[in-house]
């Protein structure tokens, strides 16, 4: 190594340190004097390096929409329909059939002996969307079934609308950094989601998974002045209607009075009431819905809302016909509140009914941000709260120390002066491991902490590979020089041959592991890369420069 | 120089039988533990899986004034579980980790009580599931704990919520199917990790070398399974990181062993490969002990300071550190040489140069390192 290449090797090595020190501890602006602070330097960390949610804290939450289920939904929807819209044509259809599992979803409407099979086709085409659905017209049925590569791209759909829907809801909770994004394969409609710092699992599953279907109906009863018409029970209202309910029809509980009657205990008399379906608006025509309270008391919130200009436009229409009629308010299935019609209303509504401050606020935000398209099913949950997160980082950090100083310690009394060379290289590879874990944004998380640690592990082997190498060659009777330059050149291929193996094995974990040993393969791979620089290249170059001060030396400390 | 040792003269090779005896006498006795344990009845499993694998829910409590296990095994019991494993944190005093079963199937028999203050809002709000294990594993717990006093209001640390007697500081629930996926995405990247390392070594020596290192890697994992399943150990995720990283360090140990034995053919052409590869051995020794040492005593820092959520993970490496070891020594190595004697390039004892068969080994032996494909 002659005196220019040396400098070279210095300068590139230098400028390497440097650029480590700013990526671990600079800030990634305009330096001030505070960042040469003990503080200062403090918070650029931690402001530097992404703790995984184990270390800062956080809820993780692997969940999955049940896509099988909006399909059987969506089945059983269009069959009701294409029924209806058949009868309302005065077609000949006796009936119905659905099958809606394991992959197969089919509708069949059952002929008279005198419909036209194709007739009744168009008919219902007319009101009811087949278009992704394959026909099959015979004699005595219609059938329409979904294919399978129509089937992946509507579960497909379901859960990119799940996820926007998910997205809109958490934004509540004013997290700094989630994680919200597909998991595992895609036909798995698997969602993972990530809150740092909310450590209360059941509020944030309970917003997820709100179900906040609104739907305003006209209730069936006599208009006002008369009371508005209630059932003691079901049956009761089903007696009403004839005994069986009519496709147009549906009864529903009534529950306005719930919050009133259990302050003294007692449960109130169950109600029931019929209205007409389907709703006049429902909550897809939703533009805005708050939480309102007149009193300011806790238990005394109203959620007002309004509509989209569409749903307006309908409102408005029909309560402009139904003055003095009773409408029912419906909130997942349940009557929240019946009321008259006083005049024609366009785009404002409300619902009462005695909610607390936080039921209300939470209902507004899931009427806001629109129904999930099917129910949502939790898979795995992981919590930890801020102190258990410390206390990994305070075990990650004195176990790291730990190990660097029995290293530390052990290669100066073995390898003494040439210790210090391997030392000098051990914290160089420290120092631009966490550089480069902090360049790529990495997160850093406990079994990332452990890979880290092997990585230290490794990079000391590489320098006892050189060192015992050059004991050899000494022992040989080489002289000093030529021992060093000995060493590095045959320990070389061992140290790239078992770096690349560990890399090897490191790079298929990242690709096919999940999240925790991803952490892992990421920091072991960036410090053997790192090592093969430190390793080789520095301290080839600290022996480089002993030897340039006295180029034939007699003995080495080693 | 402070040297370890110096001049190291120890036939290897000729230690093989024993070897193979201590390796396969271990291996034997986990598969005793595990057949045993999976087939005696009311027993626990083969492996003590943890909930990643097979689904559960860990719960890590903080208390304020820490109830016995059996009390909270009764408080637990009331609400319908009965199969909770609990345990004191060894590290911290104050805490303790509930660990319950899936709970999938007997759901349908225990539906959830609302609490009655906010049975309004619960009911208006209403979740969508049924009641998954991630639905009510924690909720069941929590309900079970509430007998001891309230838990920490949401956002307050046990520390700043005075009327509170517990706070639930971690929890770990995995369903059924998360557990699978889990389980195949780990065997999964085991398997491919262990043929690219194989694809790899083979690339650079040749195929009895990968072979030989690859069955040490089985060799390895094997004999470190075998210890969770005696001892119990829980096996976890982080467990399945620790595996791959002692799969990384024996074959790291394998290579610098053979790179050794490459290097002294090139340098002694006539002498037998069961001569190289003892002396190759006995000359990487220091090496192997200094790096091997340090690697121990690293581990051993992560075993006494590393904390709870750690421990296994320790345990799987400092088995593995020398398990690793050992492996490359007593099984790489031999079933390296042993193969190439089958094939002719080497014998199962030392032969020496001055023998008639000498150079035609030699030959062979100087083949055996080239990386010319090997076809035959």
């Amino acid at each position: 190594m002659n005196t220019k290449s040396l400098k070279v090797r210095t300068l590139i090595i230098l400028a390497v340190t440097l650029a480590g020190i700013y990526f671990v501890f600079g800030p990634r602006r305009t330096p001030t004097g505070a960042d040469f602070t003990w503080t200062g330097i403090k918070a650029n960390l931690e402001q530097n390096i992404s703790l995984g949610l184990d270390l800062k804290g956080g809820t993780h939450l692997v969940m999955r929409v049940k896509t099988d289920e909006y399909l059987k939904v969506l089945t059983e929807n269009n069959a009701q329909a294409a029924l209806t819209a058949a009868q309302d044509a005065k077609l000949q259809v006796t009936g119905s059939n659905v099958v809606a599992e394991d992959g197969t979803y089919e509708i069949t409407l059952n002929l008279g002996p005198d419909a036209q099979g194709a007739a009744v086709a168009e008919e219902v085409k007319k009101k009811v969307d087949f278009f992704n659905w394959s026909e099959d017209v015979s004699a005595s049925a219609v059938t329409w079934s979904l294919p399978s590569t129509i089937q992946t791209n509507l579960k497909n759909q379901a859960v990119e609308q799940a996820l926007r829907i998910i997205e809109s809801r958490i934004n509540a909770f004013g997290v700094k950094e989630p994680t919200l994004q597909r998991h595992g394969a895609e036909a798995s409609g698997q969602i993972l989601l990530q809150m740092p710092g909310v450590d209360d699992p059941e509020r944030l599953k309970e917003i997820i998974g709100a179900e906040s279907n609104l739907m305003l109906m006209k209730i069936v009863s006599q208009p006002n002045p008369s009371p508005v018409q209630t059932y003691p029970s079901r049956e009761a209202a089903l007696q009403s209607v004839g005994g069986a309910l009519p496709p147009n029809r549906q009864i529903l509980p009534y529950a306005e009075r719930d919050a009133l009657a259990s302050a003294d205990g007692a449960q109130p008399p169950p109600s029931f009431v019929v209205v007409e379906y389907p709703p006049v608006v429902d909550g897809s025509e939703l533009r805005d819905a708050q939480a309102v309270t007149r009193t300011g008391n806790e238990g005394d919130y109203q959620i007002s809302f309004s509509f989209k200009p569409a749903g307006a436009q309908k409102f408005g229409e029909w309560t402009g016909r139904n003055i003095g009629n009773y409408m029912a308010v419906v909130l997942n299935d349940e009557v929240k509140s019946a009321a008259f019609i006083r005049s024609q209303i366009f785009d404002q509504g409300e619902i009462s009914g005695q909610f607390t401050k936080a039921t209300a606020e939470d209902l507004a935000l899931t009427l806001r941000s629109g129904a999930l398209p099917a129910k949502i099913e939790y898979l795995e949950e992981r919590t930890v709260g801020p102190s258990l997160g410390a206390d990994s980082i305070a075990a990650g950090l004195r176990a790291s120390l730990g190990g660097l100083i029995f290293i530390i310690g052990f290669m100066v009394i073995y390898y003494r002066a040439s210790g210090v060379n391997a030392v000098v290289a051990l914290l160089l590879n420290v120092l631009l491991t966490i550089a480069a874990v902090v360049m790529f944004g990495a997160t850093l998380t406990l079994p990332g902490i452990a890979g880290f640690i092997l990585g230290l592990g490794m990079a000391v082997d590489a320098n006892v590979l050189v060192f015992e190498r050059i004991r050899e060659e000494l022992r040989a009777g080489v002289p000093v020089n030529k021992a060093i330059w000995n060493g590095f050149d045959r320990a070389f291929i061992t140290i790239v041959d078992s770096n690349v193996t560990t890399i090897i094995s490191s790079l298929i974990l990242y690709l096919y592991g999940s999240g925790p040993i991803r952490g892992f393969a990421v920091t072991l791979i960036l410090a053997l890369l790192i090592n093969l620089f430190t390793a080789v290249f520095v301290s080839r170059t600290i022996f480089g420069w002993f030897l340039s001060r006295n180029p034939e030396p007699k003995s080495l400390s080693i | 120089m402070f040297q370890i040792f110096t001049d190291l003269k120890v036939d290897w090779m000729g230690l093989r039988k024993p070897f193979v005896f201590i390796s396969i006498a271990i291996l034997l006795a986990g598969l005793f533990s595990a057949a045993g344990r999976q087939l005696t009845d009311g027993g626990t499993d083969a492996f003590n899986l943890g909930v990643d694998f097979q689904g559960g829910t860990v719960l890590t409590v903080k208390y304020r004034e820490k109830p016995s296990a059996d009390a909270v095994r009764n408080a637990l019991n009331n609400v319908g579980i009965t199969e909770a494993v609990i345990q004191d944190s060894t590290d911290k005093t104050d805490e303790q980790l509930i660990k319950i079963p899936i709970i999938e199937g007997q759901q349908a028999a225990t539906p959830q009580p609302a609490p009655e203050a906010n049975a309004n809002a619960n009911n208006e709000a209403g979740t969508t599931t049924g009641g998954t294990q991630v639905e009510v594993g924690r909720a069941s717990v929590k309900r079970a704990l509430d007998t001891f006093g309230a838990e920490a209001a949401t956002e307050l640390s046990l520390e700043q919520d005075a009327a509170a007697s517990y706070k639930i500081v971690g929890t770990d629930s995995v369903g059924p199917v998360a557990g699978e996926q889990l389980r195949d995405a780990a065997v999964i990247a085991t398997l491919l990790g262990m043929v690219g390392i194989l694809l790899f070594i083979a690339f650079r020596y040749d195929w009895t070398y990968a072979a030989g290192a690859v069955i040490a890697v089985f060799h390895d994992v094997l004999v470190t399974l075998a210890f969770f399943t005696i001892f119990q150990w829980e096996v976890s995720l982080t467990v399945l990181a620790a595996m791959l990283t002692l799969v990384g360090f024996s074959v790291n140990d394998s290579i610098v062993i053979f790179d050794r034995i490459r290097e002294n053919m090139n340098l002694n052409r006539t002498d037998s490969v069961y001569k190289l590869t003892n002396q190759s051995i006995n000359q990487t020794m220091s090496r192997t002990i200094v790096t091997n040492g340090l690697t121990f005593l690293a581990v051993l820092a992560l075993v006494l300071f590393g904390g709870e959520v750690l421990r296994t993970f320790s345990l799987a490496l400092l088995v593995g550190s020398i398990v690793g070891t050992y492996s490359t020594i007593a099984i790489a190595s031999p079933i390296a040489l042993w193969w190439q004697s089958k094939i002719g390039r080497a014998e199962m004892k030392d032969v020496t140069a001055e023998k008639t068969s000498g150079e035609k080994l030699a030959s062979a032996s100087r083949r055996s390192v080239t990386r010319r494909p090997v076809t035959r």
